[in-house]
């Protein structure tokens, strides 16, 4: 079929592209495995039970099932919504506009580029997984192939999201406030550091929004060793849905824009 | 059958409930084999249509046929027909990634049109031969020169061998010397591969060196159609500038009475006369002071330029425009979007649409 095939000639392109300057993607992998060394230590020492809402047996083990899932997110979180900068400085280039002449699907334009970036995250992701478990981590096999799933979903919906909204705003300074704006406040209503069941009842209803709350209470469930309960089909639901309904827009985008 | 034919092709951009008629219903007939410019001053409309014809941008009014597939009804089927080559200088570049090898930017182009390996690579060959990039397909574009990209720009606009293709701004931004060496390249895709060429300009000299036929266009209009010589024809004729020795007054009213001449005057001890066609007019006033046995010590013809064309057409002379500037009609196509992120950026769009 043409659009795979077109999926995967945008996807070798810029995979090609990255792997010339793999500086940013180093970076990116960098930055959580800070969070792990510099901020997980804190977590181990607070009281057993107050990560996992009671079940927890506390120390290094609990504040690793909690604090990696919740990095992995993260990661996926930044990683993904910033992915706009490059098409703004490709579109810039004259790339997009020479694409978007040949018979190449457009929406593959998108999905070879978002295909790339969950590639990326992937091995982002196992990096950091990897240092987790050689800090503390233990956590059934299932589970963090589980959170892969996670990954790719949220990867694949922020990706197409942050390059379609790019490709709107064609400028970097006017792209920048608006992710800055947005992932903040999503990672810290996520409750990617500490759980939101210790904060007031206002916050914890706020946090209800945020789609990622649903995809970590579900990742976490799994790393303790709960696969098949409500949170568990709460998040999965989410997650497919979050990331049907923002790779649909962001294809929206890529079909229409300037035509 | 004309391999381009628009009818009433008009694109408005809608910028805080201000409308700005980019193009205003252009007719367009550009027939097989042709090179033909599109030639205007920055913001004049060039590039929309260009980009309408290209199916970058959806035409908000009118119809029409490229390379025999409809543009509204099947654009995929013109996008396999044509080849494109984006301007170089201004909003966006000419479309090669830095990081890329010239080789592989040649071969992902065959990858996009669909076109076999084996195939890709032998036209890639031959592309790098006609267009001068012989030794550079390992070479980073970051490295190319300007004039290097920019050829590798057009090479990538015929790997897929269309029918017809168009160039945006081809030679802005290069130096004399590559621009007519371009201008050598863009004449030999026509007489080597029969492509037909579309291309839009600013440079007089460029149109004039290089176009069968041109198209004047201004706000949106087309004012004018026809080949260099027939618009400058138009215009003002051509202009013979003689010198005899010593009877100026008798030559004056000896030639004043010519049919070939619409105008004299006397400048500088000189005759200035206008004549309609100035190759054969030429040899009916060496006859006329000939048998008047009036001598003369200078003769010169001179043509109207592009720029006289220009400024009868317009009123206003295409040099007057920044030299190299942008062809700011894309910035109204960025306007709706930018609109939504910022006043500032959107009244300064608004500003430059609104000063032309």
């Amino acid at each position: 079929m043409s659009f795979i095939k077109d999926t995967l000639f945008v996807f070798r392109r810029q995979q090609r592209l990255i792997l010339r300057v793999p500086a940013f993607v180093i970076v990116g992998v960098v930055q959580p495995i800070l969070y792990l060394a510099l901020f997980g230590p804190l977590l181990t020492k607070l009281p057993a039970g107050t990560l996992s809402g009671g079940s927890g047996s506390g120390g290094t083990a609990e504040a690793y099932r909690f604090f990696v899932p919740g990095l992995l997110i993260q990661l996926a979180l930044f990683g993904s919504t910033f992915v706009g900068f490059a098409i703004i400085s490709e579109w810039r280039g004259g790339i997009i506009e020479r694409y978007r002449v040949t018979p190449v699907s457009r929406v593959a334009l998108l999905t070879g580029r978002v295909m790339r970036d969950v590639v990326t995250l992937v091995v982002q992701s196992t990096v950091l997984i990897l240092a987790g478990v050689a800090f503390g981590l233990r956590a059934p096999l299932g589970a963090i192939l589980l959170s892969y799933v996670f990954i790719v979903l949220v990867a694949t919906g922020l990706s197409s999201v942050s390059y379609a909204t790019a490709l709107r705003l064609k400028s970097e300074d006017a792209f920048a406030p608006l992710v800055n704006s947005v992932v903040v406040p999503l990672i810290l209503l996520s409750g990617i550091m500490l759980p939101m069941t210790l904060g007031p009842g206002w916050l914890q209803g706020i946090a209800r929004v945020s789609p990622f709350r649903y995809i970590i209470d579900a990742m976490r469930d799994a790393y303790a060793g709960q696969y098949w309960n409500a949170v568990m089909v709460e998040g999965l639901c989410v997650a497919v849905g979050t990331a049907a309904v923002l790779l649909w827009l962001g294809s929206r985008v890529f079909v229409t824009e300037n035509a | 059958m004309a391999i381009i034919e628009a009818r009433g092709l008009a694109r408005d951009f809608t910028s805080r409930k201000r409308t700005v008629h980019a193009v205003r219903g252009v007719d367009i007939t550009v027939e097989d084999g042709e090179i033909v410019g599109f030639l205007g001053p920055n913001g004049a409309g060039k590039t929309t249509t260009l980009r309408m014809l290209t199916t970058l941008l959806r035409p908000t009014a009118g119809t029409a046929t490229v390379a025999g597939a409809d543009l509204l009804r099947d654009p995929l089927g013109v996008r396999k027909r044509i080849g494109f080559v984006p301007q170089a200088i201004g909003q966006t570049m000419g479309g090669t990634s830095d990081n890329s090898l010239v080789i592989e930017e040649l071969f992902d182009q065959g990858s996009a049109y669909r076109v076999g390996r084996d195939e890709t690579r032998r036209r890639a060959a031959a592309l790098i031969e006609q267009l001068d990039l012989g030794g550079l397909d390992q070479r980073y574009v970051k490295t190319l020169s300007g004039g290097q990209r920019r050829r590798l720009e057009i090479a990538l606009g015929l790997v897929h061998q269309p029918q017809v293709v168009f160039l945006d701004e081809p030679t802005t931004g290069l130096d004399p010397q590559s621009r007519s060496n371009m201008w050598e390249h863009i004449r030999r895709l026509r007489s080597d591969l029969g492509t037909t060429v579309f291309l839009t300009t600013h440079y007089l000299d460029e149109a004039d060196a290089l176009c069968d036929r041109l198209f004047v266009i201004d706000h949106g209009v087309i004012v004018a159609v026809g080949t260099p010589d027939e618009l400058k024809r138009r215009v003002s004729g051509d202009v013979v500038t003689l010198s005899v020795n010593g009877a100026t007054q008798a030559a004056w009213s000896l030639l004043s009475e010519s049919p070939v001449v619409r105008d004299i005057t006397v400048a500088d001890g000189a005759l200035r006369l206008t004549v309609d066609h100035g190759e054969e007019a030429l040899p009916v006033l060496l006859r006329t002071l000939d048998g008047a046995g009036i001598t003369m010590s200078a003769i010169s013809l001179s043509r109207p330029t592009l720029d006289d064309v220009f400024l009868t057409l317009t009123g206003r002379s295409l040099r007057d425009d920044s030299p190299g500037g942008a062809d700011r009609d894309d910035t109204a196509d960025g306007a709706p979007a930018l609109a939504g992120a910022g006043g500032a950026v959107a009244g300064t769009v608004a500003g430059t649409v609104g000063k032309e």
